[in-house]
């Protein structure tokens, strides 16, 4: 015994591991890559599978999504992780801005908000287009309602329409009121499971799978709008920011033809998003 | 529910038309956990030992401590690395964020420490067997240490499996410090994380079963070496 076979014995065992090790990777994406911090929306929704691909061909740059709630997103820029953001929380991205964050932010496009629920619809709210009356017949049946909970844009927008409403919602937390911290699709999942309204962006609406017997009960109110941006992270504040790579997909998205991309995703022969630059 | 079986009908059918996108977030999901696995025996199993054939004052708090740690949550290991790696970290010079790289060492801090302490667990029972041989040969600790891994060499092999079980199963950390990028950084169960926040149960639950065909296989694997080992061993 010597110490040459301590590393031996060692490395017998660890010989079946390496072996695993050195499989061949993934087709690494090569030649120049941009990182968007994103919305989950845009990803689940599956505007960039569909999306990215066109301008991978056009122009050989690798777009890379990392996709978290828009607070997460906004915060992963202030640490310079990323080139660029994709969200959706237009007061929160305009702070960003004049806080020094971010640069060159666009408005890029909209679609909107949905209320959602169960068939048996415990609140009469189906068909009501005034979002605050809606909520007021939630609160005062006390039907479920769950919220995403996680500072996402959609979370967002909930809170301010529960204040336009006059209602403090978390009184009801943990009772009727179901916070469940997570993404879209996990608290659409969730509402499934329970029964319980929520609010969720058309486009993950629309394509998500495990709908149940769910159907929108309220849409068309004005302050429903659901606004995307995109902008930069301040390349003078991170130096690691591809600046060059982002400013040319930036350019991209709001020009006619990166425009007319978006315009041409549908799902089930419905437009996702709506292209509005300025 | 009529999902289970069409679970596995998508299942088998991603499996026999070798969907390209398939096979790559198993190869880099193999990758990524081997990886680990092979970090994690480098350091666990020589510490093990250490801890085995070397009595010190506090050894049972670092027992303690190291069998702990076979408790952390992914999601907290992946946020550390997070802090780490991040360019606004003390290691965001390194430029790891969102790479294998950074899965990997996510990974190797989730199951060193489970190798570490079932290592121990294996050796110490041989230890308590070789005890007085060691003695009365008077060999040096470090000789000892080697002499246990090298004879507990098969148990240790159910010790790296343990680890590596945990590891490609795990969707906290690698989600945070990888990022689920397609074609990049995307494994098994942030694939599987992804599909079922789609609402696509059928295809989350089809990638379910392939990530437990895929460690079913590899527990074969592994058994079946360990059993032609002992049979060479002892013919």
């Amino acid at each position: 015994m010597s110490v040459k076979s301590a590393v031996l014995g060692t490395v017998s065992v660890a010989t079946i591991a390496f072996s695993g090790a050195v499989l061949p990777g993934p087709a690494r994406a090569e030649g120049p890559q941009v990182l968007v911090q994103s919305t989950t929306s845009t990803q689940n929704s599956g505007l960039y599978d569909y999306m990215l691909p066109i301008y991978k061909k056009e122009t050989g740059v690798t777009v890379n999504v990392v996709a978290v709630g828009t607070g997460q997103a906004l915060k992963n820029g202030m640490n310079c992780d990323g080139d660029m953001l994709v969200v959706h929380a237009k007061s929160a991205e305009l702070k960003f801005v004049k806080d020094g964050y971010g640069v060159d932010r666009h408005d890029l496009m909209y679609n909107d908000f949905v209320i959602v629920g169960p068939a048996s619809d415990p609140a009469g709210i189906k068909g009501m287009a005034d979002v605050e009356a809606a909520l007021k017949k939630i609160v005062a049946k006390k039907a479920l309602f769950a919220s995403r909970g996680d500072d996402s844009g959609t979370n967002r927008a909930e809170m301010r329409l529960w204040k336009a409403a006059g209602i403090d919602p978390k009184t009801g937390s943990g009772g009727w009121y179901r916070e469940t911290g997570s993404g879209m699709g996990a608290t659409l999942n969730a509402s499934v499971g329970m029964g319980a309204y929520t609010l969720t962006d058309r486009s993950t609406w629309i394509s998500f799978k495990n709908k149940g017997d769910f159907g929108i009960d309220v849409q068309g109110d004005p302050r429903l709008f659901n606004q995307y941006g995109v902008m930069l992270i301040n390349p003078k504040r991170c130096p690691s920011v591809k600046a060059k790579l982002a400013t040319q997909f930036e350019d991209w998205l709001l020009s006619k033809h990166g425009q007319a991309v978006i315009a041409a995703y549908h799902v089930d022969g419905q437009q996702l998003f709506f292209p509005n630059p300025k | 529910m009529q999902d289970f079986g069409a679970a596995f009908g998508l299942a088998f059918h991603l499996i026999a038309t070798g969907n390209d996108n398939l096979v790559e977030i198993v190869l880099l999901s193999l990758k990524v956990s081997f990886s680990a696995l092979t970090l994690s025996c480098l350091i666990g199993l020589p510490l093990g030992a250490f801890l085995v054939v070397r009595p010190f004052w506090g050894r049972g708090v670092v027992v303690a401590v190291l069998n702990a740690m076979m408790g952390l949550p992914p999601v907290v290991i992946g946020l550390l690395v997070y802090l780490s790696l991040s360019r606004a970290g003390p290691m965001g010079w390194l430029g790891l964020l969102y790479t294998p790289t950074a899965m990997i060492i996510a990974q190797t801090l989730l199951i060193a420490p489970i190798v570490a302490a079932l290592a121990r667990q294996v050796l110490e029972g041989l230890y308590t067997e070789y005890d007085e041989q060691f003695r009365s040969f008077g060999i040096s600790r470090l000789r000892a240490a080697a002499a246990l891994i090298v004879d507990g060499r098969y148990g240790l092999v159910t010790v790296a499996l343990a680890g590596f079980g945990r590891a490609v199963a795990e969707v906290g950390a690698v989600i945070i410090v990888g990022g689920n990028i397609d074609h990049l950084t995307r494994v098994m169960t942030t694939a599987i994380a992804l599909e079922t926040s789609k609402g696509d149960l059928g295809m989350a639950l089809a990638l379910g079963i392939i990530l437990m065909s895929i460690a079913l296989g590899v527990n074969l694997a592994a058994g079946g070496l360990r059993a032609m080992a002992e049979r060479q061993a002892y013919a």
